[in-house]
């Protein structure tokens, strides 16, 4: 990752108690900015960073004359201090949007600055890295789409050297990988740039780019993985993403992460968990992600076994990620017989409801978890009996959100159809005193009467 | 959680799916007033559901921003000083203080060379391409009469009948640059074998010349006289004939068992050096350049 290739953490300046107070009010305002959709602006980014930049430098706005000046000392310069330090300043330059305009419309400038990013020297490609860095957030469109072309060549010589990557171009690839994100996440994206990078060769660069092993490298990952996941959620042709092995790779892939998880106290790891995720749960929504004959493409019994070590690393690292993960739990489960299965073979009802107890939106993921195993019927519902399902299920009985209430209402129909002995056990242990509470609860009370009248009278 | 003991033991074993229990439903189940039914479940970008994730990625992001943002004035080496020391590639003079420098050197200097005419190559992917259409008899007289010349991007199939085809697809569907050259013969001008190993690279740079500038490195002593006789300008197309005898005393092609093997054959074995020669061996009678 960049931090990592930079060697260091900031020198504290502060308590840790002003540091966590700083965090939740930059957590804030980001909510915020989501919600008001504004969290794709990079001016957020930006100007956090140039807060907290130590020089406290000002946006210089740059001629052509002095752009090509810039540019020549850094192709030709004798020195290579000067060398670098015109792509400084020229990166300064770059943080101010008039510049970039001219940037962008000065002929070869694009070109010259992918020859630094692919010259042999390290230095040069760091301080080109960044340029890139600058340029791709920027928040006219114009500029960021004129990165674009750049980037299929680049990944071509990038990934011609995957099997020696040496770290200026690990930090380039990771440099081009945050570019593209911030392409895609534009909001422009889904109808102008997703289709052509979709059409181009960079999906399979990018999933070659996420293959696990031992080339594989956290900080390009994530970048990657994000891109991915935006091409994704767009919704634009993820059938093509699957012809090309997408669900295979990301299959994979979050074995090997749960593989790294279990070895390493690694922080970092949710950070590629999270697209990760969401690419996978999305994939699994396509037509074309069941093979003939309805199965699921992705199949392995390993996934599930993956998913949930991720779950008990989320639960300790990022209880925030945990519906993500329960969301790709419901996905290969729902039509799948074969995932229910590996569920109850596997152990992992018990570690399930032991998820219940974290928030409200985990707890109806569960819930809806469980009712999905148990809709297929007696042969499952037999395996989810007895146990600590009920005892589990008469706890959610006494929260008072009313989503987890109805879902727990769902999945006692399931039992009480299907599971002989179930009405009778749920009687014995005040299941009906759990279910009064809600009778007066207007999304609630004909699901209790009904689950009353059946408990009674069978 | 606790884990079942055995979760582990799955994830590393073979990969396999469970043989599902029988599906028996009773049309009853989710009917009025219920309503379940399993559903797969998609979201779209701008969901309430990915706040979270969203808010953490970007956090992430700021933290890393400050530190690319941060000060770069510092005199920064991201690699470890050691005493000077020159390339071990025979005939390359390049000095080094820092062996990040040297690594990203050899890599792309020494890594993927050709070893009929020494061209060096970003990528072993490139390499064999070029070995396949210059220095491959079989491979010409193929091209009279089929597509031959392959798209340069891995995963893309396109074959083209002449290397002109192929760059103008690269540079329409794949968005190369437009001057990017990858098979220009060694029409050298003097200027790209002036003394000092930066301008080789440097002069009238462009997009393309990293394959053109890391093709003209000769790498065997001796092939001094064959490059500067190409250098006053004999506009010869790739000598295989000339390549060969530099080469063969030091490589044996291995006997080719069936036809893909050829070009791997001929790629140096790792463990051989060449000398880094001729422009090199030009230089290193002037001065010795420290890498920078």
């Amino acid at each position: 990752m960049w931090s990592r290739q930079r060697g260091g953490l900031k020198p504290l300046r502060c308590g840790v108690e002003q540091l966590r107070c700083r965090r939740r009010e930059r957590e804030a305002a980001l909510r915020k900015a989501r919600r008001e959709q504004q969290l794709v602006s990079k001016r957020l980014l930006r100007d956090e960073a140039l807060e907290e930049a130590e020089e406290g430098c000002v946006a210089m706005i740059f001629g052509e004359a002095e752009i090509q000046q810039f540019l020549r000392l850094a192709q030709r310069g004798t020195e290579e201090k000067e060398r670098e330090g015109a792509l400084v300043s020229l990166r300064r330059g770059l943080q101010c949007p008039e510049t970039q305009q001219t940037f962008i419309r000065l002929e070869g400038s694009i070109r010259t600055l992918v020859g630094l990013l692919t010259s042999n020297q390290a230095l040069l490609q760091l301080e080109a890295a960044r340029c890139l860095h600058e340029l791709s957030h920027s928040e006219q469109s114009a500029v960021v789409e004129a990165c674009l072309p750049a980037t299929s060549y680049l990944l071509t010589y990038l990934s011609g050297h995957s099997s020696d990557f040496i770290s200026p171009h690990l930090t380039v690839l990771e440099a081009l990988g945050y570019a593209l994100s911030q392409l895609l996440q534009a909001k422009e994206a889904p109808e102008k740039i997703i289709p052509s990078v979709l059409g181009s060769t960079l999906p399979q660069h990018m999933l070659q780019l996420l293959q696990p092993g031992p080339k594989l490298n956290l900080g390009v990952a994530v970048e990657f993985a994000w891109c991915l996941h935006y091409i994704i959620c767009s919704q634009v042709n993820n059938a093509l993403l699957i012809t090309q092995g997408a669900l295979s790779t990301l299959g994979l892939l979050l074995l090997d992460l749960a593989g790294a998880v279990q070895r390493t106290e690694d922080a970092g790891l949710e950070l590629l968990a999270c697209p990760v995720l969401r690419c996978l749960s999305n994939l699994l929504t396509e037509a074309a992600a069941e093979a003939v004959g309805g199965q699921l493409q992705l199949r392995d019994e390993r996934v599930v076994a993956a998913l949930f070590i991720l779950l008990q690393f989320l639960l300790q690292k990022q209880p925030s990620l945990l519906p993500e993960g329960l969301w790709l739990l419901n996905n290969l489960t729902a039509n799948s017989p074969s995932f229910c299965t590996s569920l109850l073979s596997l152990d992992l009802i018990e570690p399930l409801l032991h998820l219940l107890s974290v928030s409200n939106v985990v707890s109806v993921l569960v819930l809806t978890v469980l009712c999905n195993v148990a809709e297929k019927g007696p042969a499952y519902c037999q395996r989810l009996w007895p146990g600590p399902l009920l005892s589990s299920l008469l706890d959610t009985l006494a929260f008072s959100d009313t989503e987890v209430v109805g879902q727990s209402l769902e999945l006692l129909q399931l039992l009480f159809l299907y599971q002989p002995g179930a009405a009778q056990a749920f009687l014995q242990q005040s299941g009906l005193q759990a279910l009064q509470r809600h009778e007066e609860v207007a999304q609630l009370q004909d699901r209790v009467h009904a689950l009353q009248q059946t408990a009674l009278h069978g | 959680m606790q884990l079942p003991p055995a979760l582990h033991a799955r994830l590393a074993g073979a990969p396999g799916s469970a043989e599902p229990l029988p599906v028996e439903r009773d049309p009853a189940a989710g009917t009025t007033p219920f309503s379940f039914a399993p559903r797969l479940v998609r979201f779209p970008r701008e969901h309430d559901f990915f706040e979270d994730g969203d808010v953490q990625r970007h956090l992430y992001l700021q933290d890393v921003l400050t530190q690319v943002g941060g000060a770069p004035e510092r005199p920064r080496r991201p690699s470890a000083r050691v005493p000077e020391f020159t390339c071990q590639v025979a005939g390359c003079c390049q000095v080094f203080d820092a062996l990040e420098d040297y690594e990203h050197h050899y890599h792309a200097l020494h890594r993927n060379v050709c070893s009929f005419c020494k061209r060096a190559f970003p990528s072993g992917h490139l390499l064999d391409t070029h070995i396949l259409e210059w220095h491959d008899s079989l491979f010409q007289i193929l091209a009279e009469r089929q597509d031959m010349y392959q798209c340069l991007v891995e995963g893309c199939t396109e074959k083209f009948r002449t290397s002109r085809d192929r760059k103008e697809h690269l540079v329409m569907r794949h968005l190369y640059p437009a001057d990017f050259r990858f098979d220009k013969p060694r029409r050298s001008r003097g200027q790209d074998f002036a003394v000092d190993s930066r301008i080789i690279w440097r002069t009238d740079f462009s997009m393309g010349d990293f394959y053109k500038a890391l093709s003209i490195s000769p790498a065997v002593p001796g092939a001094a006289e064959q490059v500067l006789a190409e250098a006053l300008g004999d506009d010869r197309a790739p000598s295989e004939g000339d390549a060969m005898e530099v080469c063969s005393e030091h490589v044996e092609p291995s006997p080719e068992p069936a036809g893909e093997r050829r070009a791997y054959s001929h790629r140096i074995p790792s463990t051989i050096c060449f000398g880094q020669g001729a422009s090199r061996g030009f230089k290193s009678a002037k001065k010795r350049n420290k890498h920078q």
